[in-house]
């Protein structure tokens, strides 16, 4: 199903990126900030679907913890990449935003702390999946659902945490001419996220079959011993 | 049988450290190196910057606690009485709280000797709100507990599960870090910032209740392959 | 919450790990009062079949049944009928004899339990030791005690995991001895191994396993030739 919307998924993506930095260049300039704050139309847009990606990978594991199906496994898979990508998106270009703004790299601010921490929780994830051996995609699964669980908590506390010493935050309310550029570029991260979505757990699908292929022949492979009974 | 089950794990985890007494005796005796380590680093002109005693408090109980985790599913590896305990009739969320148990009591008496050590050598006046400083630190203690024993039993059967213990537990108890420091921190404020603490503790009992709940839940699929 | 059953069927058990396949279409039926080994050379997939009936391992294909109960909806009840004893034993050193069974027994909830323990000191023959720390023991000690661990709860399906490991030619003798007095019990053993000098005495059944398959299933006395054909016929 989601494979059926790949070529529609990849115009639509060249489409909306092609589009976007027109609608960017042309959108009235923030009155303290100016040029610089227009990284905030890809830096934003890349937080709230890396929000999406987190989400998506935690309830993909549980389907794939309880209902045992491999399809949630390839899709929790492709999210947890896909979150480590879009938060590192959000990472390099916060503090590229903020030392042209404000002088400095990194100021604690509660959102970028909160993907930081969210691009830990996942890149854990897929460090587990590669090192921990046979069996490593169950325990994958389960930082999966404690990380989505751990969202609202890690929010909470961040925010508490910062907000007793305020600072420059990295998000401006949105004036009026801004909010159409910001949409648009949340649709096109969107697209651009169940793209590569679609993309990679195509790849993850052929991996098990090519795998499977491999059982199956190693599964007809010697004839039988003589006087061998199965 | 739920009840019994983990009483029984907890009662023999008991009796094996009391025995052995080498959970007990290393751990705390890493949290000291831990706490004279960080104020070796945070220790200027003779006084520590401020806030730090609350904050060397929690990273010393974090850096103890998945020592103690590694260690008390280790012995369980080494002797494979682990899948005897799986095997049990019992059901499999059972052991995780007997487990957990253990290892929440290990952390207690570790922070036990912590508190007051941390109280002196950095002249923190921890012990003026007593309950609070109590109710965090046990509520802290379970919410770090909690994640650990799962993904440290879950582990048991991995690669590389001496550094991946670690490097899936920070990020996960992040928040409860946050909310032990920063409410000790409101103790320790010249005038105790009780509202704050209060709060601190509150969203440490509603992490516990989340991940206990989760764990319970997810322990059983996650033991058999 | 009693189950029981006279027989254990593995039905086509098939178990991959990755692209490496351990087991494929093993199929055999264990009766009571049988003791079936599980031979064949190292990598050959016993100690993953012995986790698949224990449920502990889930089979990529095929399925066990215990009489007329499947492995994934019995749970509980059934692991009540399941003993196990591994290479590694599964006993605290740190707790006496009395202690470890005194555990498991609560584990298992085990009726009468300190009669329990009292009947497992005799079989293994420990009462003397009983009270001694498990770390101090022989190996052959060990493996008296961790095996009436294994038997306290009375459990039908008794699986273990090269029992003759280490053991002298007495304690081996009363090892197999022992075996046999639980198999005219009416209770099932199955036993991986690959110190085949005691085969002979003790297995009524053999099962060659080789590279994942079940490469020959054969009345215990039969198993030299069954073992030699099965490894011969890959060459």
């Amino acid at each position: 199903m989601l494979q059926r919307l790949v070529p529609f998924l990849l115009i639509a993506t060249m489409v909306a990126f092609a589009v976007a930095p027109v609608l960017i260049l042309r959108a009235p300039y923030e009155s303290t900030m100016g040029l610089v704050q227009k990284i905030f139309y890809f830096h934003a847009p890349a937080g709230i679907v890396m929000f999406l990606a987190a989400f998506v990978c935690g309830i993909n594991s549980a389907r794939f913890l309880f209902r045992r199906s491999v399809r949630a496994d390839h899709l929790a898979l492709a999210a947890a990449e896909l979150t480590v990508l879009l938060g590192t998106i959000v990472l390099v270009t916060g503090p590229l935003w903020a030392r042209k703004a404000w002088g400095v790299w990194w100021t604690w601010d509660p959102r970028l702390t909160l993907s930081l921490l969210l691009w830990m929780m996942f890149g854990a994830y897929l460090l587990v999946r590669r090192y921990g051996g046979p069996g490593a995609e169950k325990l994958a699964a389960a930082v999966g659902i404690f990380g989505m669980c751990n969202v609202p908590f890690v929010y909470i506390s961040v925010n508490v945490w910062r907000t007793l010493h305020p600072k420059t935050t990295v998000v401006p309310s949105l004036g009026p001419g801004l909010r159409e550029p910001f949409w648009f570029c949340v649709v096109a991260f969107l697209l651009l996220f169940t793209l590569l979505l679609a993309l990679r757990v195509r790849l993850a699908e052929q991996q098990a079959a090519l795998d499977a292929r491999y059982l199956e022949l190693a599964d007809r492979a010697p004839a039988s011993a003589p006087g061998a009974v199965s | 049988m739920f009840a019994r089950t983990a009483w029984t794990i907890f009662r023999k985890d008991v009796v094996v450290e009391v025995r052995s007494r080498e959970l007990v005796a290393t751990t705390m005796f890493f949290a000291l190196s831990a706490v004279i380590v960080f104020a070796v680093a945070l220790v200027r002109e003779g006084r520590v910057v401020a806030d730090a005693a609350a904050g060397i408090l929690w990273i010393a109980i974090a850096f103890a606690g998945t020592l103690a985790l590694g260690r008390t599913f280790e012995r369980e590896r080494y002797t494979d009485t682990l899948r005897a305990l799986l095997l049990a009739p019992a059901p499999r969320a059972a052991v995780y709280v007997g487990k957990l148990l253990g290892v929440v009591a290990v952390l207690l008496l570790v922070e036990l000797l912590l508190v007051p050590l941390v109280a002196l050598l950095f002249d923190a006046a921890l012990l003026r709100r007593p309950a609070l400083l109590v109710g965090l630190l046990v509520a802290g203690t379970i919410g770090f507990a909690s994640v650990g024993t799962l993904f440290a039993a879950m582990l048991v059967r991995a690669r590389s599960r001496d550094v991946l213990l670690p490097v899936l537990l920070y990020p996960i108890t992040i928040p409860v870090i946050i909310a032990g420091v920063r409410g000790t921190a409101a103790i320790l404020q010249p005038v105790p910032d009780e509202p704050m603490a209060t709060f601190w503790l509150m969203l440490l009992a509603a992490f516990d209740t989340v991940f206990v709940t989760v764990a319970l839940w997810t322990f059983d699929p996650l033991m058999t392959d | 919450m009693s189950l029981d059953f006279d027989q254990v069927h593995a039905g086509g058990i098939g178990r991959h790990f990755g692209r490496r396949l351990a087991l494929s279409q093993v199929t055999f039926t264990c009766r009571a009062g049988e003791i079936v080994g599980l031979l064949g050379p190292n990598g050959a997939g016993k100690s993953t079949l012995l986790a698949v009936l224990s449920t502990l391992l889930q089979p990529s294909s095929g399925a066990i049944r215990y009489g007329p109960h499947g492995s994934d909806v019995a749970g509980p009840a059934l692991r009540q009928r399941l003993g196990w004893l591994g290479h590694d034993l599964q006993l605290y050193p740190e707790l006496t004899a009395r202690e470890n069974l005194r555990f498991f027994a609560d584990l298992h909830a085990v009726p009468a339990p300190e009669a329990c323990v009292q009947r497992a000191l005799a079989a293994a023959r420990l009462e003397a030791r009983a009270d001694d720390v498990v770390s101090s023991y022989s190996r052959g000690m060990r493996q008296r005690l961790a095996l009436e661990r294994a038997m306290l709860h009375q459990p039908r399906l008794l699986l273990l995991d090269e029992p003759f490991t280490g053991l002298d030619g007495a304690s081996a003798e009363a090892l197999a001895s022992r075996l046999r007095q639980l198999a005219s019990e009416g209770r099932i053993i199955v036993m991986a191994t690959h110190e085949v000098a005691f085969a002979d005495d003790v297995l009524s059944r053999a099962l060659i396993l080789h590279e994942g398959r079940l490469a020959g299933d054969v009345p215990g006395r039969d198993w030299r030739t069954a073992y030699r054909d099965a490894l011969q016929a890959v060459r």
